[in-house]
């Protein structure tokens, strides 16, 4: 069956006020197709880190969500400096993030465990210098 | 399904101007031939079209005084507000006593039940931590509404207490059958209702499976009664059973107050409260331990059906307050088991697309497809609040997107000469049907 929902966000960068925003969005829009709330949650949480992640690291950059009755997934690109060590930056409270962003309540190395931990499948894949791309898919139903 | 709402629409006033359903938080209510049409599933009955309506085209309807009639024995129920509606108020006692010189024999206070509802709460915040945090006030109905409608995950948050009005209508029916020894169903109970929300509350109460009063009447009305009768009212005997802490439930920030904790929020404005949930439901507010919600500015004393404007109400609320003791009801336990709901609150799934998934995807895509063709204007001449609004309108069968000026015009245009775009009338201005 073909993804049936597709949504677009840019992601803009630096922006912390609006950081939050294409997730809250997107949960809105999955509620609204009567997925179940625990699913709901556990999207928005992915995309949010992953939203936060590109804001703090990757000056901004794009989301694309498709969901089907089988699968909710989420593509995140950006045009960062990319991750040179993935596994290290899988490690829980390891992070990059300057003392400004911490001043400010992030950077404490929870967001991609986080999206480990509530995504079914994480992908991340980076070259330093080219930018990241991360995706996640939560899955509805068996295929 | 048929739902009772207290806000209704004189249809001779209504001019068919699009100010309510601009407004409306629920988008609830299209322009149908001149006329508003309120969608009942999800009016939640908060009163915000009867503030913006500039032609008094909306109303909150109440029960009748002459419904006293049907009962030997009444109670009079005033919410907290109506304290804040009088110049020169210092005693409470002056008005309990005036409800028994316009046609009642006894008075319950709501907030002395108030005042025991929060007595249970904040014993219940500090000895069970498994509550889920923040705790969600239950008080407002048109908040709950808000919640079971579109923030389902929050509902284990709210308070499984009942209304403060729901257990003093209990008490009250329970100390009159008890003083009068008449049959519960003589005695007649009737909420003295700042708004719409809790007038619609009595008939179909909140966590409840039957409704324990007998109605509820317009605190306006009952306003324009008790002056004159309070006027008559010397050395008044002392009636008044609440403190600070019930009384203070007139306005935001009462409830709260009165759990003695520190990290809570009040929130006042039905679109407040849709954005605070908001932020809740995306974890922003971890600290929250207690967040009370009124639909209303400044919380009830803004309440449609009140008479004074909410932020002097406010004002001499918390004047009255400076002379009362800080709590005078306190829960005891064979009241609490009263105090409870006794059934859960569940989902009413008024905005999604389809209770079939694959049939809502569909519909979404559809939906989406639709906006990117409508104009963004959001200028309401297809009696839809915005663009988006009518393409769900359309989608899911309620409107035409020929009800767009737009794209009407569009399509006239394109088929040049087989029709004149003149005469083209968008769904608010056309002829009524015969």
């Amino acid at each position: 069956m073909p993804d049936i929902v597709r949504l677009h966000y840019d992601v803009d960068g630096d922006n912390f006020m609006a950081a939050g925003e294409a997730s809250s969005t997107v949960k809105n829009v999955l509620k609204r197709l009567g997925i179940g709330e625990d699913m709901v949650r556990r999207a928005a949480i992915c995309l949010y880190e992953g939203e936060i992640n590109m804001v703090i690291h990757a000056n901004g950059g794009t989301i694309d969500v498709s969901v089907s009755p089988q699968t909710i997934e989420m593509v995140l690109k950006d045009q960062g400096e990319g991750i040179p060590d993935i596994e290290q930056a899988m490690q829980e409270g390891f992070s990059t993030a300057s003392d400004r962003v911490r001043d400010l309540g992030f950077g404490a190395g929870m967001g991609l465990p986080n999206m480990r931990r509530y995504a079914d499948s994480l992908e991340v894949s980076s070259e330093p210098g080219q930018g990241t791309r991360v995706v996640m898919t939560l899955n509805i139903a068996p295929a | 399904m048929s739902i009772w709402h207290s806000v209704t629409l004189i249809r001779d006033k209504c001019k068919g101007c699009t100010t309510c359903i601009k407004h409306c938080p629920t988008e609830a209510i299209r322009v149908r031939r001149g006329k508003a049409v309120i969608v009942d599933e999800r009016c939640v009955d908060c009163g915000r079209c009867i503030q913006v309506c500039p032609h008094h085209a909306k109303r909150a309807v109440c029960d009748s005084f002459d419904k006293l009639g049907d009962f030997a024995y009444n109670v009079a129920l005033p919410a907290p507000s109506l304290y804040g509606q009088f110049h020169n108020l210092d005693d409470v006692n002056i008005v309990l006593e005036a409800f028994t010189k316009i046609g009642f024999d006894q008075v319950f206070e709501v907030s002395a039940a108030a005042e025991m509802i929060s007595d249970a709460t904040r014993r219940r915040m500090r000895s069970e931590e498994r509550l889920p945090r923040p705790v969600i006030s239950s008080a407002c109905p048109a908040a709950v509404r808000i919640i079971c409608q579109r923030f389902p995950r929050l509902i284990g948050h709210l308070a499984n207490h009942v209304a403060p009005v729901d257990l003093a209508a209990m008490l009250a029916r329970r100390a009159a059958v008890r003083e009068t020894g008449l049959p519960p169903e003589k005695i007649g109970v009737f909420f003295i209702t700042p708004c719409p929300a809790k007038a619609t509350a009595v008939t179909n109460p909140v966590g409840l499976s039957h409704p324990v009063m007998d109605g509820a009447l317009a605190m306006s009305e009952v306003y324009l009664r008790l002056l004159p009768a309070m006027k008559k009212v010397e050395n008044p005997p002392q009636i008044a059973t609440s403190g600070i802490m019930g009384i203070g439930w007139a306005t935001s920030g009462g409830e709260s107050a009165a759990l003695l904790g520190e990290s809570y929020i009040a929130v006042d404005g039905i679109e407040n409260i849709i954005k605070v949930l908001e932020d809740v439901e995306d974890g922003k507010l971890p600290d929250v331990e207690f967040l009370e919600l009124g639909a209303c500015t400044q919380g009830c004393v803004g309440g449609c059906l009140t008479v004074e404007n909410p932020f002097a109400a406010k004002a001499r609320v918390k004047q009255l307050m400076k002379f009362l003791p800080v709590s005078r009801s306190r829960m005891t336990g064979e009241i609490e088991t009263l105090s409870y709901m006794d059934t859960t609150l569940s989902h009413v799934p008024v905005w999604q697309f389809d209770t079939d998934m694959t049939t809502a995807m569909e519909k979404h895509a559809r939906i989406e497809t639709l906006r990117e063709r409508l104009p963004g204007l959001d200028c309401a001449s297809c009696g839809a609040p915005s663009c988006r609004s009518l393409a769900e309108d359309v989608v899911m069968g309620f409107a035409s997107e020929e009800d767009c000026i737009f794209r009407m015009r569009e399509r006239m245009m394109y088929l040049s000469g087989t029709g004149d775009a003149e005469q083209y009338l968008p769904p608010p201005f056309r002829e009524q049907k015969k």
